[in-house]
């Protein structure tokens, strides 16, 4: 019944008001689910993940009410420009192309992309020569299929996937050789779910910042500067606090907070 | 060569100006082009030479062949080819241990489960439509092969089939623009069809009319190409056909 | 008993959202077949000209690139309009142009420009001199389309009807592509989730099966209906 009401609706204006002085005491926060361990939902069907309690404390240090809604990665920019949701906080990454389109917040972390293989690979270090005619899965529309479409689009054969589990699917099938996510993913979703039968191989690059930008940051609406300052500001004062690392040891036991 | 450079360069300048249509992109578009023609044509193809055996026994007097063959297209007509997609792209992959079997070479590039799919597919509404065409065979023609004293696969050979299939020519050519539209779902299981191009292209870029528009349009000179060729034929084969002047 | 870990609920859900999806669309596309069949035999070249390159462009592009074409596209297209009106005129509005709508006008669209060849044929197959008994007994053109015009068509458009029907019903599976939660989708997520992909997909190939029986029986009993007066006597003059 909702659905056909909202059909009835349909081209009719949903929400008005001045922007200026709109105050958000809740802000709609974007999220594309399930990213182990960044964001996804335990078996209960509660939402968690290190970008899902990150939000939580910065919004509780901004004192600002939050709510998480779920939206699927292609559509999740322009869902924040129809104003599905205020902000965007899901593991995305700061580069130029979406700079033209949305406002981002200071990076709140900076992980690295990073190559998988199946245990037996013969691959050990990926470049133009080792990937030749080998098949590489990505998820579609992230940096690292724009990363790897650029340099290894001619000679090697990209799969793209809807999600970074496919990804793990058939990897898993063996249909794959070589994976490309980002780290966190990558070893939340092969290497750690998947005892002994994945590996990380070559270097784990953040480099050139066309594709890896300066790593995650929160996304607004362009015009929304004042909203992006609020929360540059609630991340400073979580780093200087220590909430900032304890929720990242929390997360990346091995590895040591920025 | 001093000339045609000049008369390039402007294209050059214009794809370098921006993001969308570059020589990358348009790399991107033809192999989203060659994938979406190999894969309808390759699956039309041995579709129809199976559908050809499968509409003659789906009117055999054998019980059991007639209804198996009703059931096959029954099954593949009735369901979207989206799940008979993913059955043959994900049904075999996890059995343990296909991998190592012979089977895997075919299951592991993702254009063959989806070659088997279409084909199996399209082979099921041409059955469909050639049956059809079958069925309604004028009388008199099969009387007079009779009086000739035709056997009945010699009958089915140089009178029914020949004139049947002529007859199925129109439904054919929609079956045929059908498929084409229907592999836009090729992408799915990680092809990077025409389809797909596109989509890699909003993804990135999130220019949904520059990347959407200019496949629908590409698709659209496929369609209407495909939509001459059978009214050319049509006109050659079955003019017979057509009302005298 | 059959165990779908957890996600026979979902399934069911699932289900229910594609009968909603294919009835709204269908109801959208019968409209749409009807104006564009009138459009079609107009005396207007113009109208005509419209109707023509709508039902033309429909059959040159894929399904699946409309849909996207009007999830993806439409939503950025009035992303820059309502972008526009607050930059210039400083209006803040918000237009969502949600999954199932869009699944809903695209499918909608698609089945009208096939839904008006349907009508337009039938439309021609009806007698003018009934219609003209029509207006002679003083009946208003709404009143001659709503008791005679439309019953004697429909007597014709069923066949073509039934058949797009059936063939809307399984594009409606192209919604989980963009997406929505329908059935497919339900069972593309519950395969990977726990690699079992014939025990989800052959349940949801049931439920097609299932929905398009149940409305071969209707279009049936609604044949049955539309046919009256023609039954019996119509059969002896054919012969």
């Amino acid at each position: 019944m909702k659905k056909i009401i909202t059909l009835s609706l349909m081209g009719a204006v949903l929400a008005t008001g001045h922007a200026q002085a709109r105050d958000y005491d809740t802000v709609r926060i974007g999220v594309d689910i399930p990213y182990v361990p960044m964001e996804y939902r335990t078996p209960d069907g509660t939402l968690t993940g290190f970008d899902i309690d990150l939000g939580n404390a910065l919004c509780k240090q901004a004192e600002l009410d939050c709510k998480w809604v779920i939206q699927g990665w292609d559509g999740i920019i322009p869902g924040l420009q129809a104003r599905k949701f205020d902000a965007i906080m899901s593991s995305m990454t700061i580069n130029d192309d979406r700079k033209k389109q949305i406002l981002f917040s200071d990076p709140y972390m900076t992980p690295p992309s990073a190559w998988f293989t199946p245990k037996d690979s013969t691959i050990s270090s990926p470049n133009e020569e080792s990937l030749k005619g080998k098949s590489i899965g990505v998820q579609r529309g992230t940096v690292q299929d724009n990363y790897v479409t650029d340099h290894y689009g001619s000679n090697a054969s990209i799969k793209r996937y809807a999600t970074a589990d496919d990804v793990a699917i058939d990897m898993e099938a063996g249909r794959l050789d070589i994976a490309f996510l980002d780290y966190p993913t990558g070893k939340a979703a092969l290497v750690d779910s998947k005892s002994g039968q994945f590996k990380t191989v070559g270097e784990m690059l953040t480099e050139p910042k066309k594709y890896f930008g300066e790593g995650f940051g929160i996304a607004f609406r362009k015009r929304d500067r004042e909203l992006a300052e609020t929360f540059n500001k609630a991340l400073a004062e979580l780093k200087d606090n220590g909430t900032y690392n304890t929720l990242y040891t929390k997360y990346f036991p091995d590895a040591k907070a920025e | 060569m001093e000339q045609l450079s000049t008369l390039w360069q402007p294209l050059l300048d214009w794809m370098n100006g921006n993001d969308i249509f570059t020589p990358n992109t348009f790399a991107m578009y033809w192999t989203g082009l060659t994938n979406t023609v190999q894969l309808v044509f390759i699956s039309l193809l041995i579709g129809l030479v199976l559908a050809v055996p499968l509409a003659i026994a789906r009117g055999s007097r054998n019980q059991v062949l007639r209804k198996s063959i009703w059931f096959y297209t029954y099954l593949f007509r009735g369901t979207p080819l989206l799940i008979q997609l993913y059955l043959a792209y994900y049904g075999f992959a996890f059995i343990p241990g296909i991998q190592e079997t012979w089977l895997w070479f075919f299951l592991d590039d993702p254009l063959y489960p989806a070659l088997l799919a279409f084909t199996l597919n399209t082979a099921a509404y041409t059955t469909e439509i050639f049956h059809g065409s079958i069925q309604a065979t004028p009388r008199g023609e099969i009387e007079a092969a009779r009086a000739y004293g035709m056997s009945k696969a010699k009958m089915m050979r140089r009178i029914v089939l020949p004139s049947a299939l002529r007859r199925a020519l129109p439904a054919y050519g929609n079956e045929v623009i059908f498929m084409l539209h229907a592999s836009a779902i090729a992408f799915v299981v990680s092809i990077t069809d025409l389809t797909g191009a596109a989509y890699y292209i909003y993804a990135r870029f999130y220019a949904p009319f520059a990347a959407f528009l200019f496949v629908a349009a590409l698709y659209m000179v496929l369609s209407f190409s495909i939509q001459a060729l059978f009214k050319y034929l049509e006109k050659r084969l079955l003019a017979h056909l057509k009302p005298a002047r | 008993m059959l165990d779908l870990h957890g996600y026979g609920y979902r399934l069911l859900e699932g289900g229910l959202l594609t009968l909603e999806l294919a009835i709204l669309s269908l109801i959208l596309a019968v409209v749409l077949g009807l104006v564009t069949a009138s459009a079609k035999l107009s005396s207007s070249i113009v109208i005509r000209a419209i109707a023509k390159a709508y039902t033309l462009v429909i059959r040159g592009v894929p399904d699946l690139v409309l849909m996207m074409l009007l999830f993806y596209g439409g939503q950025i297209g009035i992303n820059m309009a309502t972008d526009w009106l607050y930059y210039e005129f400083d209006v803040d509005i918000f237009v969502n142009v949600d999954a199932f709508v869009a699944g809903v006008i695209t499918i909608g669209i698609i089945f009208g420009a096939y839904m008006s060849e349907t009508f337009r044929g039938a439309f021609m197959a009806v007698d003018g001199g009934l219609l003209e008994a029509a207006r002679a007994y003083g009946m208003r053109p709404w009143t001659v389309f709503r008791r005679i015009r439309f019953p004697l068509m429909m007597r014709h458009a069923l066949p073509g009807l039934s058949n797009n029907w059936m063939v809307l019903l399984k594009t409606t599976a192209l919604v989980s592509i963009i997406g929505l939660s329908d059935m497919v989708k339900v069972a593309a997520e519950a395969t990977k989730a726990t690699h079992e992909p014939f025990l989800f997909m052959i349940p949801v190939a049931l439920g097609y099966l299932a929905i398009s029986s149940v409305s071969e029986w209707c279009f049936m009993k609604l044949k049955a209906r539309y046919d009256v007066g023609f039954g019996a006597e119509g059969a002896s003059w054919n012969n």
